[in-house]
C-alpha cells in the first residue's frame, strides 16, 4: 500500500474529490496547509504599511491505496489540479506498512 | 431651561458616548489577535475612570467657575452639586446646564479612550489608567476650559471651535505622540509582521463611530435649531468625502483601493470637519472632508520616515485632521450659517479671526505634548509605563488580563 499525498491549490480541491470518486476511491483526508515553493507568498497592504505573506494558503490532501492503483490515482490528481500556472503544488508518494480499520480490525488492503 | 434643547443634548450625550465602544471595535479590529482584549479594556476603562473623575472634579475644572485669567475653572460644580441654572459663561444657552455638563463628559471619555490607539501592544494596564487618571486633570481639563467655556481665555480671543477640533482631535494626537516617544516603539516595528488581525471588526467600529458623530457634532449646538441641522448634513457630507478622497490617494499612489482605507478616510472627514460643523457651508463640508481625507492618508505615513511607533495613527489623523479643519475653519466659515460665528479669509472675514484659529491649534499642540510628556515620563520613572519583552510577546490579553479574545477550540477541548 501507498499514502499518497498532495498539496494543491484550495479552489481545486472540489474537482480531485469528484475524479477520485468516479475512480472509486471511497476515502480522503483533507487539511488545510501553508506553505511556499517557487511561488513565494504574496503582500497586502494596511494603511500604507505593506505587509509581505511569506506562506500561502494550501490543501494537503491524504489518501492510501493499494499499490496498483497509484500510478493510477497520482494521475487522477496531477491532471484535475492542473492550471498550469505557478504554484499549482506537488503530489509525493510514500510506502505504508499497514491500516487498521479501528471498527472492526480489519487489516492491510481489507481496510481500505 | 428648555426641555426641547435638553432632550436634544441628552440624545447626543448618549451618541457620544456610544463613540467609545465604536472606537474600541475599530482599535480592536486592527491591532494582533494577542492583543484585541487589552485595548478594547483601556476603552473601557476610560468609560469608568473618565465619568467619575469628571462628576468629582474635573468637569467643574473644565467648566466651573473661572480661577483668573480664563486658565481653569474652579471647583464651584464639584461633585456635580450646586449647579444653578446656568453653566458660567453659557448666557443664553437654554440647555439644562446639568445636560451640558455630562455630555462634555462623553468628550472627555472619547479624548482618553483615543490615547490608547498609539499605546497598544506595549502599555502597562495600571500605567495606562494612572495616565489617562492624571492627564484628564491637567491637560484635557485646563484645555476644555481654554476653548469650550465661554470664561477660557482662548475662547474670549474669539477662537472658534464647534465641537472639539483642538480640544479631542489635536488635543488626543499631540498627547498621544507624547506618550509614544516616552514608551518607544514595539518591538520588531517596523520590519515585523504587525497587520490587522480583524478588519470587518475595524469596519463595524467605523460604523458607529459615524453614528455616534451626529450626536458629537450637531449636540454641539446645545440647541435644537439650524445649527444643529446645519451640523449633522455638514458631519454626513465629510465623512463621504473623506472616504472618497483617502480612497483616491490610495488609488493613485498604491494601486488598491482598501478597505481599512475607506474606513480611516471617513474618520479624517469627521475629525476635520469637527471644529467647523456649526460654522460652514455643506459645499464647505464637502471640501473639508475631502481635505481631510487626502491629507490624513499622507500623514499615516509619516511615522515610518520618523521611526515614532504611533500604531493606529491617533497623531496622523486626529491630531492632523483636527488641524487642517483649524485651520480651514479659519478660512471657510461664515456668518450665513451661524451668526454667532464668524467669517473666514476667503468669506470675507479679516486675518484676525483666521489668526486665532491658528494661535489655538498652536497652543494646544504645544502644551497637550508638553504636558502629557512630563506625565508619562513621571509615571515611566516611576511605576514604569511598558510591559516586559517576554509580556510584550506574549500579548497583552494574557499578560495583563489573563483573557484570550478568540477560543477557537484547539487541544485543550478535545476531549469535551
Amino acid at each position: 500500500m501507498k499514502l499518497i499525498v498532495a498539496v494543491i491549490k484550495p479552489f481545486k480541491v472540489d474537482d480531485v474529490k469528484t475524479t477520485l470518486k468516479s475512480m472509486g476511491i471511497d476515502g480522503m483526508t483533507v487539511s488545510e496547509a501553508q506553505g511556499y515553493g517557487r511561488q513565494s507568498g504574496h503582500s497586502e497592504v494596511y494603511r500604507g504599511a505593506e505587509y509581505t505573506i511569506d506562506f500561502v494558503p494550501k490543501v494537503r490532501i491524504e489518501i492510501v491505496v493499494d499499490d496498483e492503483q497509484t500510478d493510477e490515482v497520482v494521475s487522477a490528481i496531477v491532471s484535475s489540479a492542473e492550471t498550469g500556472t505557478i504554484g499549482d503544488g506537488k503530489v509525493w508518494v510514500i510506502p505504508v506498512e499497514t491500516v487498521v480499520r479501528v471498527r472492526t480490525g480489519e487489516r492491510g488492503s481489507d481496510a481500505l | 431651561m428648555n426641555t426641547v434643547d435638553t432632550m436634544w443634548v441628552l440624545v447626543s450625550a448618549a451618541l457620544v458616548l456610544f463613540m467609545t465602544p465604536g472606537l474600541a471595535l475599530f482599535y480592536g479590529g486592527m491591532v494582533r489577535s494577542k492583543n484585541v482584549l487589552s485595548v478594547m479594556m483601556n476603552n473601557l476603562v476610560a468609560m469608568s475612570l473618565v465619568t467619575i473623575l469628571w462628576v468629582l472634579i474635573a468637569g467643574s475644572l473644565a467648566f466651573g467657575t473661572d480661577l483668573g485669567g480664563g486658565l481653569i475653572g474652579g471647583f464651584s460644580l464639584a461633585g456635580f452639586a450646586n449647579i444653578g441654572n446656568e453653566l458660567p459663561g453659557f448666557h443664553g444657552v437654554m440647555a439644562s446646564p446639568m445636560s451640558i455638563l455630562v455630555y462634555q463628559m462623553m468628550f472627555a471619555i472619547i479624548t482618553a479612550a483615543l490615547i490608547s490607539g498609539g499605546t497598544v501592544d506595549r502599555i502597562k494596564f495600571p500605567a495606562f489608567v494612572l495616565l489617562i487618571s492624571v492627564w484628564l486633570l491637567l491637560v484635557y481639563s485646563p484645555i476644555a476650559h481654554w476653548v469650550f467655556s465661554p470664561e477660557g481665555w482662548l475662547a474670549k480671543l474669539g477662537v472658534l471651535d464647534f465641537a472639539g477640533g483642538t480640544v479631542v482631535e489635536i488635543t488626543s494626537g499631540f498627547s498621544t505622540l507624547a506618550v509614544v516617544l516616552v514608551l518607544g516603539k514595539r518591538s520588531g516595528w517596523p520590519k515585523d509582521q504587525m497587520a490587522p488581525h480583524s478588519v470587518p471588526l475595524s469596519l463595524l467600529g467605523v460604523g458607529i463611530l459615524w453614528f455616534g458623530w451626529f450626536g458629537f457634532n450637531a449636540g454641539s449646538s446645545l440647541a435644537m435649531n439650524s445649527v444643529a441641522v446645519h451640523a449633522f448634513v455638514n458631519t454626513q457630507c465629510a465623512a463621504a468625502a473623506g472616504l472618497l478622497g483617502w480612497l483616491i490617494f490610495e488609488k493613485v499612489k498604491e494601486s488598491y483601493p482598501t478597505t481599512l482605507g475607506a474606513a480611516s478616510g471617513a474618520v479624517a472627514g469627521m475629525v476635520a470637519i469637527t471644529p467647523c460643523a456649526g460654522f460652514v457651508t455643506p459645499m464647505a463640508a464637502l471640501l473639508i472632508g475631502l481635505l481631510g481625507g487626502l491629507v490624513c492618508a499622507m500623514a499615516v505615513r509619516i511615522k515610518f520616515r520618523f521611526r515614532y511607533d504611533d500604531s493606529l495613527d491617533v497623531l496622523g489623523v486626529h491630531g492632523v485632521g483636527g488641524l487642517v479643519g483649524m485651520v480651514l475653519l479659519g478660512l471657510l466659515a461664515t456668518k450665513s450659517v451661524n451668526a454667532a460665528g464668524a467669517n473666514g479669509l476667503f468669506t470675507g472675514g479679516g486675518f484676525h479671526f483666521f489668526g486665532v484659529e491658528l494661535l489655538a491649534a498652536l497652543v494646544v499642540m504645544v502644551f497637550s505634548f508638553s504636558a502629557t510628556w512630563v506625565i508619562a515620563k513621571v509615571i515611566d520613572l516611576t511605576i514604569g509605563l511598558r510591559v516586559t519583552p517576554e509580556e510584550e510577546f506574549t500579548g497583552l490579553d494574557l499578560s495583563q488580563h489573563a483573557e484570550s479574545a478568540y477560543s477557537m477550540g484547539g487541544m485543550g477541548r478535545i476531549s469535551s
